[in-house]
């Protein structure tokens, strides 16, 4: 049989089921309200939707294999492309854009103009430390550790603090080269 | 007609989360069942380093005078494998639905734990419906 081959986001994005938008900024809302009640610490709530997310993204990665076709990827260049065009668009319905590169191909920036998770949402002066989309990071975290690839994702601009777009700093730390070995790595 | 004979689901760590028994010949008890895993796992790794062709990913087809064993490996590490009569068509197509119950099933399903033996009912239920319908579909051929 041969291979088939990578669907682009919107063609995945065109053929799932759906659901509403303003439930499911509804529910992600209630979710980090009832973490505020619940654990009060602003960093707190930060950890716990972390550990949400990757317990999301340690799931979510075989969905992504299974529906994108994509095959392994050769860099960490190609993975983070990746994520930013087939990996949002299919599941948040957005488009990233990767930039900011580093000297060594192993630290990039996602940007997000768009974010389905904050619709109509505005952080009052009580929850200034509070990353709202925190769960995103999780997400991205965990699904790549599943392919091997311990990395970091921390917010580096988030417009519920003011500023002009959603960028999620995404950093490889550690390929677990066993059985997936880069070529970068020999 | 079985054309298949069983089905293995092994973890990434190579330990079996989900064995199913479909002919007659061939049925094992847990232990053996759990040393076939095992052995399969490291086959498949040292394979990956044998391999001649750079970027190999592994064993895919088996062909003995008995059986055929064909595997599927996921980008996550997850191996899905059937044991069938040789020379059983169209084994790659069902690996992939396997995979797709597996992913709609297990992993969707919040109460499973990863890397855990597989208690999922529905996924049971929904895996016998794909076997059968392939089945029917083998040996209407």
């Amino acid at each position: 049989m041969a291979p088939l081959a990578p669907r682009s986001g919107d063609a995945i994005f065109a053929s799932v089921e759906r659901v509403n938008a303003e439930l499911f900024t509804l529910t992600y809302g209630a979710i980090v309200r009832q973490l505020l009640t619940d654990l009060e610490e602003v960093e707190e709530v930060n950890k716990q939707l972390d550990q949400m997310g990757y317990n999301i993204g340690i799931r979510l990665v075989d969905e992504f294999l299974a529906k994108s076709n994509v095959s392994r990827c050769t860099d960490f260049k190609e993975t983070a492309e990746v994520i930013a065009k087939v990996g949002f668009k299919m599941f948040l319905g957005v488009t990233a854009s990767v930039s900011n590169w580093d000297a060594d191909g192993t630290c990039c920036s996602i940007i997000l103009e768009d974010n389905p998770l904050v619709d109509f949402v505005e952080l009052p002066d009580t929850c200034q430390g509070l990353y709202y989309c925190n769960v995103l990071s999780g997400v991205i975290r965990g699904a790549l550790e599943m392919v091997s690839m311990k990395t970091e994702v921390t917010w580096v601009r988030d417009m519920l603090r003011g500023d002009d777009a959603f960028e999620l700093q995404v950093k490889l730390l550690k390929q677990v080269p066993e059985e997936y070995p880069y070529k970068d790595d020999e | 007609m079985a054309a298949i004979y069983s089905l293995y689901i092994i973890n990434k760590s190579g330990g079996l989360i989900f064995y199913k028994d479909y002919g007659s010949a061939g049925r094992m008890d847990t232990n053996d069942s759990l040393r076939v895993a095992s052995l399969w796992h490291s086959m498949h790794a040292i394979s990956q380093q044998l391999s001649p062709v750079v970027g190999c990913s592994g064993i895919e087809l088996l062909e003995a005078d008995t059986f055929d064993l064909h595997c599927f490996q996921s980008l996550t590490g997850t191996k899905f494998f059937v044991v069938s009569e040789p020379g059983t068509q169209q084994m790659e197509s069902l690996l992939k639905v396997i995979y797709e119950l597996y992913i709609d099933y297990v992993l969707k399903n919040p109460f499973y734990e990863m890397e855990m033996p597989i208690r999922c009912e529905l996924f049971d239920i929904h895996l016998t419906q794909a076997i059968q319908k392939d089945r029917v579909a083998l040996s209407g051929r």
